[in-house]
């Protein structure tokens, strides 16, 4: 992920702006809680991790982060409804063993789910696959078949109908590209879909988010 | 290995003696106790706002001693390696006390302590204590020592009961607790080890009723006890790298003696065990323990409402005696209570002993915890640690 003068990342940067002043955010798959410190120190959050590495813990703690060593996909069980205003699952909901679950059980914890997904369908992913007849490797999916993290390949169509057949409400849709965010045909040419979601229970919002080409808020 | 050069030093055991008649101490039984005397050592200095006070506990069989040498010892306090200038509990910011739980042998007043009513130990004239009463005592001496408030309560196995104890007792008078391969509640399973060791001692017909002081010691029976309670401190995977199925040295015409080393090990260390411990202090302390049940009944969750002190909670993963699933246990009480908390289970192969000796890790997630907690209070330089 490409990097802006500041040194946060384009996906940060979008997650930073998403989450308001002083709320709580539960990060799944937290990683070595770069993005968790950032979020303190910009928007003063109360940030709570969960990360299964724990080489990654150990980052975070020296990090002054809070965070528990656990599975997702087992995780969340524990939390009361609504506990957090904003959960965020970037880069690891394709990780996880069951997204269904995952998904519904962060919905159900945080008032607002972040969801960041790398695209399966790039460009260049369809190219490596249609021209090559090779498994994609790209720089939102930078690992080789037989190392990658990932077990759910998904594009950001499919994220897209999966909250609309769900009825997940999606409240704002970001779409980032080589270092610049992307406005048009974003399953094309964007290499993540950042999603701010919200419900599971409600319908379907009437519109899809393919069609709102300058990725602002809509 | 033992650095001299990252050590406290010489270090002295020192004593206080409170809650003498007719203040004496209510114990959760009922009963009211006194005198108390708790030994306790202290390492690194106090600061004037007595803001980086840390209180460390300890576990079954240990003592005040955490750190340092006491004059003419070869070995350093239990807790030496993460005790010192530039370790996890980093003498040069904060200012430690580790105390001898009441019910000890090693200084505090225990069932070997002389009854002032008779003049002689008392032996089961002891009261029955618990954890919460080890915590009570404890709180004397931080008033004595003038602290207000304690940047942390931490402590391994039994040392992590206290801590918790701690917290929910005193909750206004701790900002952070590090529990560390504990429980919230002694397990059947843990209690029955317990038990094992308490009827191999009661087995000892020199235990007599616990009146043994002056006479032949059930040294046999505590053994077994020590031999039993080191079993299930350590791995499986640590006894093989420790022992495998290798034979001792000595071959003797076959009689039941050790032959592995494993046997011999424990004999050893089980036989030794007499010269540093009370087996009546071992009953009492093991009964302490299994008594142990913080939530008391009602939820974990409910007994945690309040408390604002965030935890760090480690768990080993090769500890089969207190499962990584108790501290789970814990986390998830801290979930539901809105306590800021950090867990992580540590990979290790040492089993229940990896508090003690696995120090690297734990050392790291200690030291920026403290760091986080001492945020703000001036006990540390920031950008130094």
């Amino acid at each position: 992920m490409s990097t802006a003068s500041n040194g946060i990342s384009l996906d940060h940067q979008i997650i930073v702006e998403i989450v308001g002043q002083s709320s709580s955010v539960l990060d799944l798959g937290c990683g070595d809680g770069e993005l968790l410190s950032i979020l303190v120190r910009e928007k003063n959050v109360k940030a709570q991790g969960i990360e299964i590495d724990d080489k990654a813990i150990f980052d975070c703690v020296a990090r002054g982060l809070s965070v528990f060593h656990d599975d997702i996909d087992s995780g969340l069980s524990d939390y009361e409804d609504k506990s957090f205003d904003f959960v965020i699952l970037n880069q690891s909901f394709q990780q996880v063993k069951k997204p269904d679950t995952v998904l519904k059980e962060a919905l159900r914890v945080g008032k607002k789910v972040i969801i960041g997904i790398p695209n399966f369908a790039h460009i260049n992913a369809r190219f490596q696959i249609f021209f090559r007849g090779r498994t994609p490797v790209t720089g939102a999916l930078p690992y080789k078949w037989h190392d990658t993290p990932n077990l759910h390949f998904l594009s950001i169509l499919d994220f897209v109908n999966y909250c609309k057949q769900r009825n997940i409400t999606v409240e704002e849709a970001y779409f980032v590209g080589s270092g610049k965010k992307v406005a048009l045909f974003p399953n094309l040419f964007a290499q993540t879909g950042i999603f701010l979601i919200s419900g599971g229970s409600k319908p379907a919002a009437e519109d899809s988010p393919e069609r709102n080409s300058n990725g602002q808020r809509r | 290995m033992v650095r001299r050069d990252k050590s406290v030093g010489i270090v002295e055991t020192q004593y206080y003696t409170f809650a003498n008649s007719p203040s004496e101490l209510e114990l959760e039984s009922g009963e009211k106790f006194g005198p108390i005397t708790l030994a306790y050592e202290t390492y690194g200095k106090l600061n004037s706002e007595k803001s980086n006070a840390i209180l460390i506990h300890h576990a079954l069989t240990g003592d005040a001693h955490a750190a340092g040498f006491h004059p003419g010892d070869k070995d350093p306090g239990w807790w030496d390696n993460m005790v010192g200038p530039g370790k996890a509990f980093d003498t040069d910011y904060y200012f430690i006390i580790c105390s001898n739980v009441l019910g000890g042998c090693k200084g505090s007043t225990g069932p070997a302590s002389i009854n002032p009513l008779t003049g002689r130990p008392y032996g089961l004239q002891f009261p029955v204590i618990t954890i919460k009463d080890m915590v009570n005592a404890q709180r004397y001496l931080i008033d004595y020592l003038g602290i207000e408030k304690l940047l942390t309560v931490v402590g391994g196995s039994m040392g992590g009961m206290q801590a918790l104890q701690w917290v929910v007792s005193y909750p206004d008078r701790v900002r952070s607790a590090i529990p560390v391969a504990t429980t919230a509640n002694h397990s059947p399973q843990q209690i029955a080890f317990n038990e094992v060791g308490r009827q191999a001692i009661m087995a000892d017909p020199n235990w007599n009723e616990g009146d043994y002081y002056g006479k032949e010691l059930p040294a046999k029976g505590l053994s077994v006890a020590r031999m039993v309670g080191h079993i299930t401190y350590m791995s499986d995977v640590s006894m093989s790298e420790k022992f495998g199925r290798k034979f001792k040295n000595t071959k003797q015409p076959f009689k039941f003696s050790p032959e592995f080393e494993v046997e011999g090990y424990l004999q050893y260390r089980g036989d030794n065990f007499i010269k540093r411990f009370d087996p009546n202090s071992y009953l009492y302390i093991t009964k302490a323990i299994d008594y142990f049940d913080l939530a008391n009944g009602t939820g974990l969750r409910e007994v945690f409402k309040g408390i604002t002190a965030p935890f760090l909670i480690i768990a080993f993963k090769s500890d089969w005696l207190y499962p990584a699933y108790q501290s789970q246990e814990i986390a998830r009480a801290c979930k539901l209570a809105g306590i800021d908390a950090i867990y992580c289970e540590l990979n290790s192969n040492y089993g229940h002993d990896a508090f003690l000796v696995e120090v690297d890790e734990q050392a790291h997630l200690i030291k920026y915890f403290l760091k986080r907690v001492a945020g703000g209070l001036g006990v540390i330089d920031e950008h130094s640690v």
